[in-house]
C-alpha cells in the first residue's frame, strides 16, 4: 500500500502486513460473493434437492427450471420490456443532458448561473420522494400502463447529475478548437456535433453506463405506472414472481439467477465505464 | 457611387452577420436547454406545486379533491405514531451509516489502496453488489435470513455453534433493523469505497513519501495525511449516506414491507403504503411533501455549513 522506505528495510513486516490486508480483503470478498453463489446453486437444483441439500452445490445441475423459464413466453416479455426501456431511457438522457451540458459549458448568457442552478435543484427531488406527484401527473396524462411512462420519468430524473459530469467533461475541451471550427465556418450545431461528442466519448460512454444500470434495475417507477403483465419489466417481474412461487425456492431462485446473469455480464464487460462515470460524479459532487 | 457602396457594405455586411449570429447564438442557447427544462417542469416542478394542493385535501383519488381540510394531513402526519417510528428509523440509519458503513469503505478502500496487486479484482468484486438491482438483493437475502435453519444459510452457520439458537431475524422487531442494516451494508459499501478510491487516486505519492521520510508510521500516515486529503470524499459519501437513508425503499419494502409492526419503517414505506396500498393520495401528497422539505434542508445546511459542490460555484 504505502510501504516505502521504512518498511523496506524490515521485509518481515511488510510480509505480515499484506498478508493481513489479504486476509481481510478476501474474507470480506467472500461475505459478498456468497448470497450471489448461493442463488446460482439453488436455481440450479431441483424443488426436492434445494429442499433435501439447500447448501451444497448443485452436483450435477438441474436445468429443469432454467429450461422452463426459458421455454415460456414470460420471461422474453420482460426482457424485451427491460431492453426497450433501458435503451429508450439512456438514448433520452443522453440527448438532453448533452444538449445542456453543451451550453453550460461552452456558451456565454447572462442568466446562465440561475439556469444552472435551477436544473441542480432536480438532484435535490429524488424520485422515491417525487412518486406520488410523479404517478399522479401521468395518470393525469393518461400515460399509465404504457411504457413511455417509465421511460419519460427515468429520463427526467436521471438529467441533473448527468448534466453536471458532462459538463464538467465538456469543459476540458480547448477553446481553440471551438474557434478555429467557427473559422472554418462550422455553425455551434456543427461543433456539437460533429466535433464534441466525437472526443466526449468516454465521458457520454461513463454517463450511458450509469444510466444503463439505474434504469435495468428500476422497480418503482415500473410498480407505480404498470400493472399489464405484458408490460412486466424484469425487476418488476421478479418481484410478482416471488409472490406467485413464494414456496417454489428453486424456481424462485432460478428466475432470480437468470434476470441477475445480464446485469453481471454487463457490469464485467463496461466496469471501466460504469467506475469512471462514478468517479467524476463523485469528485464534482 | 460604386466607391461609396463598396467602402459601405463591409462595415454593414460586419454588423448584420454580428446580429445574425448573436441572434444564432441565442437560439441554439434556447434549443439546447429546452429539452431538459420541459423534463425540469414538467415532471419535477409541476408535480410538486400539484402536490402542494392536494394535500390540503382529503382525497382517495376517486374524482376531482372537493374535500378540503386545510393543514389537517399535517397535523395528522406529525401526530402519528408510525411516522415518528419511520422518521427514528431514518435518523437511526443515518447514524449507522456514519458511524459504522463509512468507516469500513474507509478502511477498505485504505486497504486496497494504489498499488495493491490484485486491487482491480477486489474493486470488481465490492463494487458488484451495486449493480445488482435492489429487487434481487432483496430476495436473496430473503432467503438468507430465512428463520428456518433448513432454509435460511445464517441460522443454519449459527445453530453449528454449540447453544446458539435459530433466530427469526426479520420477524424479530428488535432484530429486523440491524439485519436491514447488513444488506444495506452489503449493498452500498462498494459504492462509498470506490468514491473513496477515487479520492485516494487525487493525493499526490510525494505527500505521502515525504511524510515517511519524515518518520511517519503507517497510522499517523493515515490519520495525519489520507483522511484529511479525502475530506472532500468523505464529505460526498457521509452527503450521499444520509440523502440514501432519508429515501431508502425497495429493498425494505421486497424484505419486509416495514414491518413487524413498524419495527423496520422508513420514510418512503409509509409514503407508498399510504399513497398506492390505502390510496389516500391528499395524505399521501402531504408526506411526500414533508420528505422533500426533510431532504431540502439538509441539502441547503450541507451546502451552508459543510461544503458548497463544486458544480454550483464556479460560474
Amino acid at each position: 500500500m504505502m510501504e516505502t522506505h521504512r518498511s523496506a528495510s524490515r521485509p518481515w513486516r511488510k510480509v505480515l502486513t499484506r498478508s493481513v490486508q489479504y486476509a481481510v480483503l478476501t474474507g470480506l470478498a467472500f461475505l459478498v460473493v456468497v448470497p450471489v453463489v448461493m442463488l446460482a446453486f439453488s436455481g440450479l437444483k431441483s424443488r426436492g434437492e434445494a429442499f433435501m441439500h439447500p447448501y451444497a452445490p448443485p452436483i450435477p445441475p438441474d436445468w429443469t427450471n432454467v429450461v422452463e423459464i426459458l421455454g415460456g413466453s414470460a420471461f422474453w416479455t420482460m426482457l424485451r420490456n427491460s431492453t426497450v426501456v433501458m435503451a429508450a431511457a439512456t438514448f433520452g438522457v443522453l440527448v438532453v443532458s448533452s444538449l445542456a451540458a453543451f451550453v453550460f459549458a461552452r456558451m456565454t448568457f447572462r442568466r446562465k448561473p440561475i439556469a444552472f442552478n435551477l436544473l441542480m435543484l432536480g438532484l435535490m427531488f429524488p424520485i422515491n420522494i417525487a412518486i406520488l406527484p410523479v404517478y399522479l401527473l401521468i395518470r393525469q396524462l393518461d400515460l399509465t400502463n404504457h411504457l413511455a411512462a417509465v421511460i419519460l420519468v427515468q429520463i427526467a430524473f436521471n438529467i441533473s447529475g448527468n448534466i453536471m459530469i458532462l459538463r464538467s467533461f465538456f469543459a476540458t475541451v480547448p477553446f481553440e478548437l471551438q474557434d478555429a471550427s467557427a473559422i472554418d465556418g462550422c455553425t455551434t450545431f456543427d461543433f456539437y456535433w460533429r466535433i464534441l461528442l466525437p472526443i466526449a466519448r468516454p465521458a457520454l460512454s461513463a454517463v450511458a453506463a450509469l444510466t444503463m444500470i439505474i434504469s435495468w434495475n428500476d422497480l418503482l417507477v415500473p410498480l407505480v405506472m404498470i400493472d399489464e403483465e405484458t408490460l412486466w419489466t424484469l425487476p418488476l417481474g421478479t418481484m410478482q414472481f416471488q409472490g406467485q412461487y413464494g414456496m417454489d425456492f428453486a424456481k424462485i431462485s432460478a428466475f432470480t439467477a437468470l434476470t441477475i446473469l445480464p446485469t453481471i455480464l454487463f457490469y464485467l464487460l463496461a466496469e471501466r465505464q460504469i467506475v469512471a462515470g462514478m468517479a467524476s460524479g463523485a469528485v464534482k459532487g | 457611387m460604386d466607391g461609396a457602396v463598396t467602402r459601405e457594405s463591409p462595415l454593414k455586411n460586419g454588423f448584420s452577420s454580428l446580429l445574425t449570429q448573436k441572434l444564432q447564438n441565442n437560439l441554439t442557447i434556447l434549443l439546447f436547454l429546452l429539452p431538459a427544462f420541459i423534463f425540469f417542469f414538467v415532471f419535477q416542478v409541476y408535480p410538486i406545486l400539484e402536490s402542494v394542493y392536494y394535500s390540503l385535501f382529503n382525497w382517495t383519488g376517486f374524482g376531482p379533491a372537493t374535500k378540503f381540510i386545510g393543514l389537517n394531513n399535517y397535523q395528522q402526519i406529525l401526530a402519528d405514531e408510525v411516522f415518528h417510528k419511520a422518521l427514528g428509523n431514518a435518523l437511526l440509519l443515518i447514524f449507522l451509516s456514519l458511524a459504522i458503513q463509512l468507516p469500513l469503505a474507509l478502511a477498505l478502500a485504505i486497504m486496497v489502496g494504489r498499488d495493491l496487486p490484485g486491487r482491480a479484482v477486489y474493486r470488481t468484486i465490492f463494487f458488484m453488489p451495486y449493480v445488482v438491482s435492489e429487487v434481487i438483493t432483496g430476495i436473496m437475502w430473503l432467503n438468507l435470513f430465512n428463520a428456518d435453519p433448513s432454509k435460511g444459510l445464517i441460522n443454519a452457520v449459527l445453530t453449528l455453534i454449540p447453544g446458539a439458537q435459530a433466530q427469526a431475524w426479520l420477524g424479530d422487531t428488535r432484530l429486523v433493523f440491524p439485519c436491514l442494516f447488513v444488506v444495506l451494508t452489503w449493498k452500498w459499501f462498494g459504492l462509498h469505497m470506490l468514491l473513496l478510491l477515487a479520492g485516494l487516486q487525487g493525493i499526490p505519492v510525494e505527500v505521502e513519501e515525504a511524510a515517511r521520510i519524515d518518520g511517519a508510521n503507517t497510522g499517523q500516515l493515515i490519520w495525519n495525511i489520507t483522511i484529511p486529503m479525502l475530506r472532500n470524499a468523505i464529505q460526498t459519501t457521509a452527503y450521499l449516506s444520509v440523502l440514501g437513508s432519508i429515501q431508502q425503499f425497495i429493498l425494505v419494502w421486497v424484505m419486509t414491507q416495514g414491518g413487524p409492526s413498524s419495527a423496520s419503517e422508513m420514510l418512503a414505506t409509509y409514503l407508498y403504503r399510504f399513497s398506492f396500498k390505502r390510496f389516500w393520495l391528499g395524505y399521501g401528497s402531504a408526506v411526500a411533501l414533508v420528505m422533500l422539505v426533510i431532504a431540502l434542508t439538509f441539502s441547503i445546511a450541507y451546502n451552508h455549513f459543510v461544503r458548497t459542490p463544486e458544480y454550483l460555484t464556479n460560474e
